[in-house]
């Protein structure tokens, strides 16, 4: 009896529901006619684990679109976009893929999941889709070779880069590079295959330059730190780079290193491990702990303002708490959405401004970014990104770093300039992955010079 | 009225044996077949066939490795995640490194490498049992992830630590489409299932129920305890291998070993309980409420509401609705989705005359 009434009240909800279905999706049809609109899928992890990135990173995309709008969009096509909940979790990610991949008529171009499992899940279907997968500061670093990943661009900074720029702002505070000969530096990560993933290129750096590397895994998920930090006091190294990975992880370390005495100031984590909610929950032991940023924090340039203004000030902003402005991951998705309409206006100009543009248009477009100085000050983002140009050949483009420091309530930026990596031996290494990997996947490499 | 058994005599022991004693029932089957394999790939599309379709029946192939384990051998396992992997990683490495390898013979070589894993892993159900050998199997999952992630060899030494996946090729034609995949998939769990039904029925299966319900009292009317237990951990895992390899092949196409995680396990244990413990059926009702559920009220809500509600709210609801359905579901039928489909028969039987 209570079951067929539950059924009962379950097929008049869904009767309920599909008849409000039929009643809102007429109008939206109706309006998609009226002005050209390029559209994005955006899929989003608002629940879960790693919420507090997933609704900054992506909020300030959405922020970014919704700005570009407010300015009349890109030659007057407006840029509209759909959201979908991957809860960062693998199957539901290819399911928001495939969901987003065609809403009406509309194709969607770009896929930026912000998670390296999804990522992965989605790699194999871009070629065929003709759609973009950009890595912001995740993923494979062999991406960045887009002879051979036509589809996925690594964009900025990989992680092997990251990695090596890493060393060269040690070594500049170290006071050289001859200075680093018999110095020690820990390499604390997150035992799976992210935290392995700059292994080759530290290695690689520590026979160069004579410094001990010292590698210590933490086992998934990271908090447990205990043994590692015993290690760590014994061997007393000069630095330790953090590459860790979620809130737990990262504020763990922290409070490890202050129960020991580490100094917090000899500690720079990865850009992972480097926003406010990561060291939040550390306290005062997070103070004078180091990081490295892709995207600079803070409210000072000239897009973000702007965008608080008109936005925010139209009480029209994605973020619940509008402190969150200027934070590292909503600042990361605003430059990762500026990305994404950089490569739309481009594309434009080349095929037709005013126009809807494709899958591989866009990528022309993606392939062809080069911001200027004189480009970036239109923009508003003088400082907050790096003179930087992407090829068919070169997808990741800059491989540069801002090191910011965590006084206790913010974070500051340290270097003014971007520090690089050694660029010549980072692409050496991709052209070696990357040339394994064709040979494995029997892929033929894509001829840039042909698509000038 | 429709559904009625009334006319059909069994006459002989092996009309009393057959999968489906009622013509009705076999009927439905049958066509339900036919029409998953013929209709379903020619319409159905892109989005139905890779982000539902397939998932579903993997998932459903790895619930059914875990139900004759932990549903008809009664032996609490929490690894079925890392068998998964161990199945991928083998069929990835077999595709690998053996020239020519046909897919088909690295899939079941793949199932048999995770069946041997899955027998070293069910010796200590010999000596602990319930929650103790739950706690005992997890040791399965962290130790298979942890050897696939920290050993390069098993992926190639590739540099992110990740394996992409060999085209699916079956007598020299390639399976490349999402329909074409699909099935692969359905053909592979259909001949399984299959095979898991009829090892239920028959005394194999009868021996793992034995020694669930007691085992004590299974070992006195002699059932080999130690035999027994280790079959189901090696066909369990069997089922798992296999179900890992399609989750690389014929979905992601790029795999790290930490998919496989804790995470999934649980999930797949989630997916017997709602289902329905002991249940071929039930595995696959599982498998369905776990995985698309959530993907349902999603795509629900997000008509119903569009753009007017704010995303982390709309997320958060679903969550929230989803779990409130999880309860429902298990208060109004603590047995799982199989017995409330098994009651809906016996109600039909009766309808529209229930006196």
């Amino acid at each position: 009896m209570f079951a067929s009434k539950a059924f009962k009240r379950v097929i008049a909800g869904l009767v309920v529901g599909s008849a409000l279905v039929a009643g809102t999706s007429l109008p939206r049809e109706a309006a998609a006619q009226a002005k050209p609109e390029q559209y994005f899928g955006i899929p989003s992890f608002r629940v879960g684990p790693f919420a507090a990135a997933g609704t900054g990173f992506f909020g300030g995309i959405i922020d970014y679109l919704n700005y570009v709008n407010a300015t009349g969009g890109v030659n007057g096509v407006q840029m509209v976009f759909q959201e979908c909940e991957t809860e960062y979790v693998p199957a539901r990610g290819i399911e928001c893929y495939q969901r987003l991949l065609k809403r009406g008529n509309q194709q969607m171009h770009i896929f930026e999941p912000l998670s390296t499992p999804i990522a992965y899940g989605v790699l194999n279907r871009v070629d065929d889709d003709r759609v973009i997968l950009t890595q912001f500061g995740y993923g494979r670093s062999d991406a960045a070779d887009g002879r051979v990943f036509p589809w996925v661009f690594a964009t900025m900074t990989s992680y092997w880069s990251g990695a090596s720029a890493m060393i060269n702002w040690i070594a500049s505070r170290e006071g050289g590079f001859g200075n680093l000969k018999g110095k020690t530096i820990t390499h604390l990560y997150l035992d799976n295959a992210y935290g392995r993933e700059p292994l080759p290129v530290f290695r690689a750096l520590s026979k160069k330059f004579g410094f001990t590397l010292q590698e210590i895994p933490v086992a998934v998920p990271g908090i447990e730190q205990q043994s590692q930090w015993l290690q760590i006091r014994q061997s007393k190294p000069d630095w330790v780079i953090l590459w860790g990975f979620g809130a737990g992880m990262n504020s763990t370390a922290l409070t490890s290193a202050a129960r020991i005495n580490f100094p917090r100031d000899r500690m720079l984590g990865i850009w992972w491990a480097g926003s406010e909610e990561d060291v939040i929950p550390a306290g005062d032991a997070a103070k004078g702990y180091f990081a490295v940023a892709n995207v600079p924090p803070g409210r000072q340039y000239r897009l973000i303002q702007e965008i608080e203004k008109t936005i925010y000030g139209a009480g029209r902003g994605n973020l619940q708490d509008p402190k969150r402005i200027g934070t590292i991951h909503w600042n990361r998705g605003v430059v990762a959405g500026m990305f994404w309409v950089e490569a739309v206006r481009n594309a434009q100009n080349r095929f037709g401004k005013g126009q809807v543009m494709t899958g591989d248009q866009i990528r022309w477009g993606f392939e062809n970014i080069n911001l200027t100085p004189a480009r970036m000050k239109e923009l508003g983002i003088e400082g907050m990104m790096p003179v930087m140009r992407l090829t068919c050949e070169d997808h990741e483009g800059a491989g540069v770093i801002k090191v910011i420091q965590w006084d206790g309530t913010r974070w500051v930026t340290v270097t003014p300039d971007w520090v690089s990596s050694d660029r010549k031996m980072i692409r050496t290494m991709v052209e070696e992955s990357t040339a394994r990997y064709a040979a494995e996947q029997k892929i033929t490499l894509r001829d840039c010079a042909k698509e000038k | 009225m429709l559904y009625r058994e009334a006319g059909q005599f069994r006459t002989s022991y092996a009309d009393d044996a057959r999968i489906f004693p009622l013509a009705l029932d076999k009927y439905f089957f049958v066509a339900m077949l036919a029409f998953a394999f013929i209709v379903i790939p020619n319409v159905a599309s892109q989005y139905w066939l890779t982000a539902l379709l397939i998932p579903w029946l993997i998932f459903s192939l790895v619930a059914l490795g875990q139900n004759i384990l932990t549903g008809y051998a009664g032996q609490l396992s929490l690894g079925s995640a890392g068998f998964m992997a161990v199945g991928a990683f083998a069929c990835y490495n077999f595709m690998l490194r053996i020239e020519g390898m046909p897919f088909l013979v690295a899939i079941v070589l793949s199932g048999l490498s995770a069946a041997g894993v899955g027998i070293l892993f069910g010796l200590p159900s010999l000596r602990i049992r319930g929650l103790y050998l739950a706690v005992a199997t997890l040791a399965s999952q962290f130790f298979i992830v942890w050897t696939l992630d920290k050993f390069g060899w098993f992926k190639n030494y590739d540099p992110s630590g990740v394996i992409t996946a060999q085209p699916i090729v079956i007598l020299g034609y390639t399976f490349n489409t999402a329909a074409e995949k699909y099935v692969v998939v359905l053909g592979v769990v259909s001949v399984l299932a299959l095979a898991a039904k009829n090892m239920v029925r028959s005394n194999v299966g009868r021996s793992w129920m034995a020694v669930r319900d007691m085992d004590v009292a299974a070992e006195v009317i002699g059932f080999r305890l130690m035999y027994t237990k280790l079959l189901a951990f090696a066909i369990s895992s069997f089922y798992c291998g296999i179900a890992g390899a399609l989750f690389a092949f014929a979905y992601l196409g790029t795999v790290e070993p930490s998919a496989f995680s804790i995470d999934m396990s649980f999930r797949i244990l989630f997916m017997i309980i709602i289902g329905g413990v002991a249940s071929i059926l039930g595995s696959f009702l599982g498998a369905g409420f776990i995985l698309l559920l959530p993907i349902f009220l999603s795509l629900l809500f997000h008509l119903v509401f569009g753009t007017s509600v704010d995303q982390s709210v709309l997320s958060a609801l679903e969550l929230i609705v989803f779990g409130v359905l999880i309860i429902v579901f298990l208060i109004v039928e603590p047995h799982g989705l199989a017995r409330l489909w098994q009651i809906t028969k016996e109600r039909l039987r009766l309808w529209p005359f229930p006196h």
